[in-house]
């Protein structure tokens, strides 16, 4: 059994129709999952129903063997896991040091350690500390949104397009530091446009369509799935 | 001398007054602000509100007057405002959780709660007038002057007096302790940073664990110590009459929004520029001419921008600048 775990999910937004249904994912820790699939293949709604964004009608989340699903997203958060949304994923108006602070709200010890180790895995926050967010380069942006969601010190960490809109060099620099992320043990769950880039750093990945599972494998045998291949990779 | 004389006018008429005018003003726009930034709707009922913290004041003022207590030289009223504060905040909490709250967890757009607002302010608006009355109440006791223009004439040899009011200095005093206090609050502890940062970005917020409900309650015990003294602090300055609590909202508005709606810090200055803009263009600067220009150049007529009694134009007029302009303000807040 997988560290977390989406069993046979389905649900929607709101009384809407199903967005997902009876979909699987699952990952361990130190591992990088990637959910792919065309537009509206459901795969954020995936990641909204783990996160419990969104009611399911049925299924189950699971964490360490711990029935989650009934859980609101805050108290998913004291389970530690941790999301970084695509959009507004930083307090723009707060300085960087803030926005980990921030990241740290639910820790009542003293997370300055915490911070240093953050520091150390972007050096270039610590350069910023006491910049404003919203005066960073994008590039730098998802570096605090990445560490703002690595202060609770999660044990699993999801990413919602983490590379959309930043340009292909910040974007390889980018997936350089979730590496970083996953040698820390943590498990990694991201839903990728770039699907190349994303399984090529990836251990394992799912393909859905219309909200199911339509393909799921290692890293390696996604990206040479002739299937695959044609329908998502560009050939 | 004359060119002393000149400067002592000034301060007399315009500086002294518009510090502790805008100081006044400053403290209904931060609590305008607060709402907005963190609430996200435009809260029409801050002025009577105000006057609501303020009427409570009183009446504990009066009861504390009946049964012999005082606090000498300084006005009773200081020692009725903690009360007055205490009870505001449990008005401000019942409010929000009888009226707003439904509002909240609704999601309603921020114009459905301003609207919501409005239905708050006649409510509470009737409830003063039920109480108190819309008449001038007058609650000031304890010494008035701090110097006096006679005084000062005397100890200076100047022709023009230099008169302080102690609530003026009271005012100014207060409010900067306050305000301070405030910005501690905002800027250095978790509680405060995680008000800004659910002003900031709600949705993020929710997902770092912060709590919206302590946030909402903090915000309007924040209100209420706000609302409690802004009021109270301008009746005792000037007088309590409701109507004139209501008719402030324009410029409580215009401060906030100049400083940028949403900013504390915007509004708190804000709060200056509009009560010096009101009282420069206001002012009749005859006298003041008179002194510094010799006698075959002396003006004749008041050299007065506009009649006092327009001052409200002054704020209307920065509003509609501002908002055209520079919508989100002089200090960065967020666009209307």
């Amino acid at each position: 059994m997988a560290f977390f775990e989406g069993l046979k999910m389905t649900g929607g937004y709101g009384t809407g129709p199903d967005i997902i249904n009876s979909c699987s994912v699952d990952v361990n820790r130190g591992e990088i999952v990637s959910i792919l699939g065309p537009n509206g293949a459901g795969k954020s709604t995936a990641m909204k129903a783990l996160l419990g964004l969104i009611n399911l009608k049925s299924g189950a989340v699971v964490i360490d063997g711990k029935d989650i699903t009934k859980l609101s997203p805050q108290d998913r958060v004291r389970q530690g896991i941790s999301f970084v949304p695509q959009t507004k994923n930083v307090f723009a108006g707060m300085t960087v040091e803030e926005n980990l602070e921030m990241g740290a709200y639910l820790r009542d010890d003293n997370y300055q350690d915490v911070i240093e180790e953050i520091y150390e895995l972007f050096p270039i926050l610590r350069e910023k500390r006491n910049q404003l967010v919203g005066e960073l380069s994008g590039g730098q942006r998802q570096q605090v949104a990445l560490g703002r969601a690595l202060m609770i010190k999660p044990s699993v960490l999801m990413l919602d397009e983490p590379t959309a809109g930043v340009s292909p060099i910040v974007m390889d620099e980018l997936f350089d530091h979730i590496i970083k992320v996953k040698r820390t043990n943590v498990a990694i769950l991201m839903v990728e446009q770039n699907a190349k880039q994303a399984l090529n750093i990836s251990d394992r990945g799912y393909v859905l369509v219309t909200g199911e599972n339509k393909y799921a494998g290692t890293g390696k045998e996604l990206l040479n799935d002739p299937r695959v291949r044609s329908s998502f990779l560009g050939g | 001398m004359d060119f002393l004389n000149a400067i002592i006018l000034l301060l007399n008429y315009i500086f002294v007054p518009a510090l502790t005018y805008g100081s006044q003003l400053a403290l209904g726009a931060i609590f305008v602000t607060l709402i907005y930034g963190i609430l996200r709707f435009a809260n029409f009922a801050t002025g009577d509100m105000m006057a609501f913290g303020t009427m409570v004041t009183i009446l504990i003022t009066w009861y504390f007057q009946s049964i012999g207590i005082s606090l000498g030289v300084l006005p009773t009223a200081l020692l009725a405002i903690p009360f007055a504060i205490i009870f505001m905040i449990g008005y401000m909490l019942f409010i929000d959780k009888f009226v707003f709250r439904y509002y909240r967890v609704n999601k309603s757009p921020p114009v459905q709660l301003a609207m919501v607002s409005i239905g708050v302010m006649f409510v509470t608006q009737a409830v003063v007038r039920i109480i108190i009355g819309p008449a001038d109440q007058r609650f000031f006791d304890g010494e008035r002057f701090i110097i006096k223009a006679r005084e000062f004439k005397e100890m200076t040899g100047l022709n023009e007096g230099l008169a302080i009011k102690s609530s003026q200095v009271l005012t100014i005093f207060i409010t900067l302790i306050l305000v301070s206090i405030l910005f501690w609050f905002l800027n250095k502890t978790k509680t405060g940073k995680s008000m800004r940062a659910y002003s900031d970005n709600e949705d993020l917020a929710l997902l770092s664990g912060i709590d919206p409900k302590r946030v909402v309650m903090i915000t309007w015990i924040i209100a209420g110590i706000l609302a409690t003294i802004g009021g109270a602090l301008y009746g005792l300055d000037k007088s309590f009459k409701p109507f004139t609590y209501f008719n402030n909202m324009l410029p409580i508005f215009a401060a906030a929004i100049v400083g940028g709606i949403g900013n504390p810090f915007g509004a708190f200055l804000g709060g200056y520029v509009i009560a010096f803009s009101e009282i420069f263009i206001t002012y009749a600067y005859k006298k003041f001419f008179m002194y510094i220009l010799p006698e075959s150049m002396e003006p004749e007529t008041l050299v007065q921008l506009l009649s006092t009694d327009y001052k409200f134009a002054v704020s209307f007029s920065i509003l509609v600048i501002v908002l055209l302009y520079r919508p989100n303000g002089i200090f960065k807040g967020k666009v209307l």
